[in-house]
């Protein structure tokens, strides 16, 4: 839950009084032109920049609320806050399994002396991380190419595995930034049918920034609507719609 | 035959270029010129040859072809020879018998050599933590490699304290100083962050040297005794080979150290830095933690080295630790491979022992160093060894592990009988 949420860049407001809300088990799009403030609004919820005002809270499964501002991402992420990125940053040099494996570092815990002993407990704790993260790939049906490194991966597998990644983190609220961007429509297709899983099998809530708008009016519960870093419109895809506001956002008014 | 004429237009132009240096010599006595043209003619003709050598392979880059290509069966049957269990064991067991023998079988001059070998490839490893496994390009790495050698020597001279108390003491005083370092210096990377260690690499340099009432200035400490051995007085000879028993172990425990470290939690963690610093701390890495962590380890390392080092030498001052170590070891790291511990070792050895080895050409050691240096860096950036994929045991694809357990067992039954039938053929020629 979002309130009041601003950001300033020097003069700019990048972000004005935003006030957002997605609850467990929900699906919830945020959607706006080009430089309307989607990403630094993720950004600023995942600790990577300051908000200047506002609060961002995270609820646990007790009820119980967590206030993220000020914390580091990696707090953050330990909370149950996970993302992707727009431009894809994925651990290039670094094979499919360890990628996904690096997102269980906030859930594990051997450190350097443990690493060195390898004690038992040590082995066991990877070797579960290991099949843990196997499963997750198995989950966005990357289990083939494990032993592959990052880099020579196609786009849309990329993105896939940057969703494995984050769900390896155990998130209980999963930002999506652009998870279609650069996909043709059968990968669109099958990534709305990975996002569906994703939140059946899981008690979680996603949050996206998306611009294939069939994907969002069939995919969201709910969808939020930015312009110039303020919400403009909020409501189901048939409302948002229908709503003058965003029509004029998106398509500009006519003069005539 | 665009190829061959733009070699011929460099070659020409190189003997244009050193026409005064390399033909023409003044003889003063009789003033007169004399030509040399047969050595201009010999440049010329190299230099022709090597531009060709030069388009080829560059050609061959650009069309993403290896330079060198071994025949394809070749490697496979060597891929499949070495991924066999007993292989590697046998080659290891008889590398380790080798440098266990070593020293009683070569001249003291050879151990001292493998000495100084040893103690290089632990500071590349333990620069390698830093540089190749996380990153973040330190280039005043010998500080610490003087803070561990200079505290073996100033606790010994202060308070007498042997080789075995100050090793852990010159280690841990290490570390501690790369935390200090490591503290400020978080914020930074890249260019950034290797200025700033440059800077205390000298710094820690500057102040050894013209802090005499401590370390005793350029003068350095001296009468730093060797390690002791239950007591036992050593010759300086027995004394050396101790030391190589001693340099031996340490790089034995700094390799299984370091390939168990880049093999757990904290090693994806620190490559991860490497590859991406926000999404690895948007992923739920601590990077401030482990980046302290991965200097600590580092200096500690450089530390313990400096202890032996302190201990073998038995003679420091600070002109042991300028610029030139810090970016020997770096090259070390760059030249083996970021992050690879095989190819960091290999690239040790050469770099220590070629310059020994090849003393005749000893003036033309910096040049050769640059040349390679160079020529790595346009068609081998990513080091000797590279790519390197760990194994991971995945319990959902056992079956298809024991396929390949099978296959294993057949070289198995095969090897004793390469063996039986060539082993005798080898001792009994």
């Amino acid at each position: 839950m979002v309130e009041d949420l601003s950001r300033s860049f020097g003069g700019l407001r990048a972000l004005n009084d935003l006030s957002l809300t997605t609850c467990l088990g929900e699906i919830v799009a945020l959607i706006g032109p080009n430089g309307a403030g989607k990403t630094t609004f993720f950004n600023c919820v995942t600790g990577i920049y300051l908000p200047s005002e506002g609060q961002v809270w995270l609820y646990d499964g007790d009820g119980d609320k967590a206030l993220l501002n000020g914390r580091k991402p990696h707090a953050i992420t330990r909370l149950g806050m996970a993302r992707t990125f727009q431009n894809i940053r994925l651990f290039n040099e670094m094979t499919v399994l360890e990628n996904v494996m690096v997102g269980r570092h906030c859930r594990t815990h051997s450190g350097i002396w443990s690493a060195c002993r390898r004690d038992r407990a040590t082995m066991e704790e990877e070797q579960q991380s290991v099949d843990l993260c196997y499963a997750l790939l198995e989950s966005v049906h990357l289990a083939d190419l494990w032993n592959e490194t990052a880099k020579n991966l196609a786009y849309g597998a990329q993105r896939r595995l940057e969703i494995a990644r984050a769900l390896a983190t155990e998130p209980r609220m999963l930002l999506l930034d652009e998870p279609a961007a650069g996909m043709n429509p059968q990968e669109t297709r099958e990534l709305e049918i990975l996002v569906r899983r994703i939140r059946e099998e899981r008690p979680i809530s996603i949050l996206l920034i998306e611009h294939d708008m069939s994907m969002v009016m069939s995919l969201s519960d709910r969808i939020y609507v930015m312009e110039y870093g303020t919400c403009i419109a909020e409501g189901t895809p048939d409302e948002v719609r229908a709503n003058p506001r965003v029509i004029k956002a998106y398509l500009g008014e006519s003069d005539a | 035959m665009d190829k061959v004429g733009k070699a011929l237009l460099v070659a020409i132009w190189f003997m244009v270029l050193t026409l005064p240096v390399m033909g023409i010599k003044l003889n003063l006595l009789e003033n007169r010129i004399l030509w040399r043209f047969d050595r201009l003619l010999w440049l010329g003709l190299g230099t022709f040859f090597l531009a060709l050598l030069w388009d080829w392979a560059f050609s061959r880059k650009a069309r993403g072809l290896p330079i060198m290509r071994l025949p394809l069966a070749l490697k496979d049957n060597f891929l499949v020879f070495w991924s066999n269990a007993t292989v590697r064991r046998g080659s290891a067991g008889i590398l380790a018998l080798g440098l266990l023998a070593m020293p009683l079988l070569c001249s003291f001059y050879q151990t001292n050599i493998m000495i100084s070998a040893m103690l290089y490839i632990m500071l590349a490893l333990g620069l390698n933590i830093v540089v190749g496994l996380a990153g973040q390009l330190v280039l005043g790495y010998v500080a610490f490699y003087a803070i561990g050698a200079y505290c073996y020597g100033l606790l010994n001279q202060a308070f007498g304290l042997g080789f075995w108390t100050c090793l852990p003491v010159g280690g841990i005083v290490a570390a501690l100083f790369g935390l200090g370092l490591g503290f400020p210096v978080l914020r930074l990377r890249g260019d950034y962050l290797a200025i700033v260690t440059l800077g205390f690499g000298e710094i820690v340099r500057l102040a050894l040297l013209n802090w005499t009432s401590l370390t005793g200035g350029p003068r350095g400490v001296s009468d730093i005794p060797k390690p002791g051995l239950f007591g036992i007085e050593l010759n300086i000879n027995e004394a050396t080979i101790y030391i190589y028993y001693l340099a031996l172990l340490a790089v034995a425990i700094t390799v299984v150290v370091i390939s168990r470290l880049k093999n757990s939690r904290v090693g994806l963690a620190l490559q991860a830095l490497r590859e991406d610093e926000i999404a690895c701390e948007a992923m739920g890495v601590n990077t401030t933690r482990v980046k302290l962590e991965a200097f600590a380890l580092s200096s500690l390392w450089a530390g313990f080295a400096g202890v032996i080092f302190a201990a073998r030498t038995t003679f420091i001052n600070p002109s042991s630790f300028t610029f030139m170590e810090s970016a020997m070891i770096l090259s070390m790291v760059v030249l083996g491979g970021m992050g690879s511990i095989t190819g960091v070792i290999i690239a040790a050895i050469i770099l220590i022992l070629a310059p020994e080895y090849l003393r005749a050409f000893s003036e033309y050691r910096m040049l050769i160093f640059g040349a390679i240096m160079v020529i790595m860096m346009i068609f081998r950036p990513q080091g000797l060894m590279s790519g390197e994929k760990r194994h991971y045991n995945i319990t959902a694809l056992k079956e298809a592990g024991e396929k390949c357990a099978a296959s294993q067992l057949l070289w198995w039954k095969i090897f004793p009988a390469v063996l039986a039938a060539c082993g005798p053929s080898m001792i009994f020629p």
